[in-house]
């Protein structure tokens, strides 16, 4: 079996998996507990959340645990615009943000906020000075993804944080979920006040994700309840699951910086290959992230070429898996100006630490013999 | 292009004369200490500065380390390239990269190596003149900039530092002795710890531990405030004192509005006799004036009649808000509002004395013998060693 759907989501490690079995065995009491029992998942919990802090360059008591992105992304922008739409009720994201991201602010469009969606180039990229020009008096986020789920498309944070830092008042989001362990976020000195980070696309657990809140930024919460996560985000703290979260972001970090040059070369040998394939058009940039590439191949149903690599056990997908089973078409990539040809027949292909140069190899090949057949097929 | 070292100004450490030598090696070797996490950096000691060689460590990380290090005045990042003109410029650029916030900046160059073809003077402008045509919204103001680039040039390289970051200021620990820290779990005293150890001075904790009145949590908690305070320096060894037969016993045989002022008389024996035991010269508490009834004017001239230790009360007069804002900043706030019962809290008495005096404290104690009970507390202490610097592997390490 060959896995390159590693966007949509990844295999556990062994390691977060037996971390995740052994805190849930042993350490089940509720942290909130006073006895002893209670005591230690507490001190579990500090630890857990101490580590994350140290990986990612943050203080302990700006991680937030959550459920996962979608509701990290959901508790950021939800949770600014309801405690500060007295501060104005404007806000700006771009076209091709997670669903997650996209369908949150539709909903607060709903009850009476404004959101500018910024467009953004050929390559996915969005224009610094376009966000400048977005903000107004009355904006209170500005919501930007690292990398693009779908294209790999890597946004400059830094420069959009620099930007951000003029007004006072108002809130970075940053959705981080696909760049973890993938490319360098400096979460200060890009003056992010909230990033968004999921357990399943690291190797980790579903069910598990954080959201990074800088100190002194407050969030009307999602769900209420007991005082957990600072009263941001309540209920009986997922312990195992966090647990895991921190042994996996841990351990992505470890082949971040033992094995980011491998994944490099393991992509552009990739992209190569690829562009030896007569009619198959690369969609993601150059400099994309070392994980993600998208192809067209016009003139290809993308879910029949998916299937036929399926049955040599290839698994790629079409589209982001949060949007695929809705329509042919990419929303990205329309996004992206690409034409229709290239909008209805993309691919995506998202590697691991894990895959290996032999795996890329059987891929291209399974992938030219799947155009071959199919071609002969189509012309009957 | 990437910053290689960090340079190390030390600010107060000059006027110490003749101790000079013995503060910078102090300091140095704090500085080695904390940085042991990171294998390859190196430290060394150049005439008035030290340098942090990071050999690929990553720069953030290892500032923010050295941030933590007491007698450090600034700090900034350096990157060290050949005495060619474009590598200059070419670093300059990078350097001011640090501080995208600045929107002046100017140029100080230092030609110590005269083999350099161009004087300082017109470095500046060279420079001056790259970094302005390689950005936008910068401009130069040679009075009062945002950031200062310094280029140096010695012994055939060119180091070039930007931005200056504030150091923990203070002397380097263990240059000034050692104090015991009454440590109780609260906000003040972890801050009153934090303040001493920035005159250089080595700390032990003592807690007064009552089980079950407090619980496992509450000794968990002063512990966790040790390990954020030997962030600063060195390890903190905590000693935990059984308090609870002494406190049934004020309770018990101790007139009520007396019973605080006699508890805290008895934590200062007990201290007294454990630092003198331990060869420590002085106390450290986080009394604020007025502030609780135990710390007005009163309850200090009453408290203190049973030791003769000098004590240190660094909190003495500050403002709550004050030590607030510094427990925040040292990080000891989060745990210290913790909401587990100490021992201070537990057997308050409903209206305790806010002008006790020695006389009649003196006439209750003469009543009842303590003295058994102290040695027994001190005999039956425990030592747990506390160090952030070198964190003792326990159950939870391998599931993280």
């Amino acid at each position: 079996m060959i896995y390159l759907d590693n966007s949509a989501t990844t295999k556990p490690l062994p390691e977060v998996l037996e971390s995740f079995r052994k805190s849930a065995e042993t350490f089940y009491a509720n942290p909130s507990s006073v006895h002893q029992l209670g005591s230690d998942a507490e001190r579990l919990l500090t630890k857990s959340r101490t580590l994350i802090a140290d990986l990612i360059g943050i203080e302990a008591n700006e991680v937030l645990f959550t459920s996962g992105g979608t509701e990290s992304n959901n508790l950021a922008i939800k949770g600014i615009a309801f405690k500060h739409q007295y501060r104005g009720k404007h806000m700006v994201t771009t076209t091709i943000e997670h669903p997650s991201v996209l369908e949150a602010f539709r909903s607060l469009e709903s009850i009476g906020f404004e959101v500018t969606y910024v467009n953004v180039d050929e390559t996915g990229r969005v224009d610094p000075d376009e966000i400048d020009n977005a903000i107004r008096k009355d904006t209170i986020l500005v919501s930007v993804m690292s990398v693009n789920n779908e294209i790999g498309t890597v946004q400059p944070i830094e420069a959009i944080g620099r930007i951000t830092k003029k007004y006072p008042k108002l809130f970075f989001h940053v959705d981080h979920v696909q760049g973890l362990g993938k490319i360098p976020l400096h979460i200060k000195s890009s003056n992010i006040d909230l990033c968004s980070v999921s357990g399943h696309k690291i190797h980790g657990l579903k069910g598990t994700g954080a959201l990074f809140v800088r100190k002194n930024v407050s969030l009307f919460p999602l769900l209420h309840g007991g005082n957990q996560e600072q009263k941001m985000r309540a209920g009986t703290e997922n312990l195992p699951g966090i647990v895991a979260l921190a042994k996996a972001i841990r351990l992505i970090k470890l082949k971040e910086k033992n094995q980011l040059q491998e994944l490099i070369a393991l992509q552009s040998d990739l992209r190569h290959q690829l562009l030896q394939i007569d009619g198959l058009v690369i969609n993601s940039p150059e400099n994309s992230a070392p994980h993600i590439i998208n192809i067209s191949l016009p003139g290809f149903k993308p879910e029949v070429l998916i299937h036929k690599l399926a049955d040599s056990e290839i698994y790629i997908s079409t589209k982001s898996a949060c949007s695929s089973k809705q329509s042919d078409i990419s929303a990205v990539l329309e996004a992206c100006q690409l034409t229709t040809d290239r909008t209805t027949s993309s691919l995506r292909i998202s590697l691991s630490y894990q895959n290996t140069k032999t795996e890329i190899d059987q891929f291209v090949q399974a992938l030219k013999s799947a155009i071959v057949h199919l071609t002969r097929s189509m012309r009957r | 292009m990437e910053f290689d070292h960090i340079l190390i100004r030390y600010g107060e450490m000059f006027i110490k004369g003749k101790n000079r030598k013995k503060f910078e090696s102090k300091l140095q070797s704090n500085l080695i200490k904390k940085l042991r996490e990171f294998p390859d950096v190196r430290v060394s000691k150049k005439r008035e500065r030290m340098y942090v060689l990071l050999n690929g460590a990553d720069p953030h990380s290892v500032m923010k380390k050295c941030q933590q290090v007491f007698g450090i005045h600034t700090l900034s990042f350096a990157v060290k390239v050949n005495m060619s003109e474009e590598e200059i410029k070419q670093a300059a650029l990078f350097a001011l990269s640090d501080s995208p916030e600045a929107r002046t900046f100017k140029v100080s160059s230092k030609r110590a190596d005269k083999n350099f073809p161009i004087r300082s003077q017109e470095l500046n402008h060279v420079i001056g003149g790259y970094v302005l045509s390689n950005t936008e919204g910068i401009t130069v103001d040679v009075h009062n900039p945002d950031v200062e680039l310094k280029v140096e040039l010695r012994n055939g390289a060119a180091y070039i530092t930007a931005k200056d970051y504030p150091g923990a200021g203070g002397l380097p620990v263990g240059t000034s002795g050692k104090s015991l820290l009454l440590l109780s779990g609260g906000i003040d005293s972890p801050v009153a710890g934090y303040l001493t150890m920035k005159r250089g001075v080595e700390l032990e904790a003592i807690h007064f531990h009552s089980p079950p009145y407090t619980s496992e949590r509450a000794k968990q908690k002063v512990l966790d405030l040790a390990a954020e305070l030997s962030n600063y320096g060195k390890k903190v060894k905590v000693h935990i004192v059984p308090f609870t037969k002494i406190q049934q016993k004020i309770h018990r045989e101790m007139p009520e509005g007396y019973s605080m002022t006699i508890m805290r008389r008895m934590m200062m024996r007990i201290s007294e006799q454990l630092a003198n035991r331990e060869e420590i010269l002085s106390l450290t508490t986080g009394e604020s004036l007025g502030q609780v009834a135990s710390q007005t004017m009163e309850s200090m001239h009453t408290i203190n009649e049973v030791t003769n230790l000098p004590i240190i009360r660094p909190l003495a007069a500050m403002d709550k808000l004050e030590i607030i804002d510094i427990s925040r900043k040292i990080g000891t706030y989060e745990v210290s509002v913790l909401p587990y019962e100490d021992c201070c809290t537990i057997f308050v008495p409903k209206a305790p004395k806010t002008k006790p005096k020695r006389e009649k404290a003196n006439y209750y104690e003469s009543k009842v013998d303590f003295s058994q009970d102290i040695a027994e507390a001190i005999d039956k202490s425990v030592v747990v060693e506390m160090d952030q610097n070198q964190k003792e592997l326990d159950k939870f390490d391998e599931l993280l």
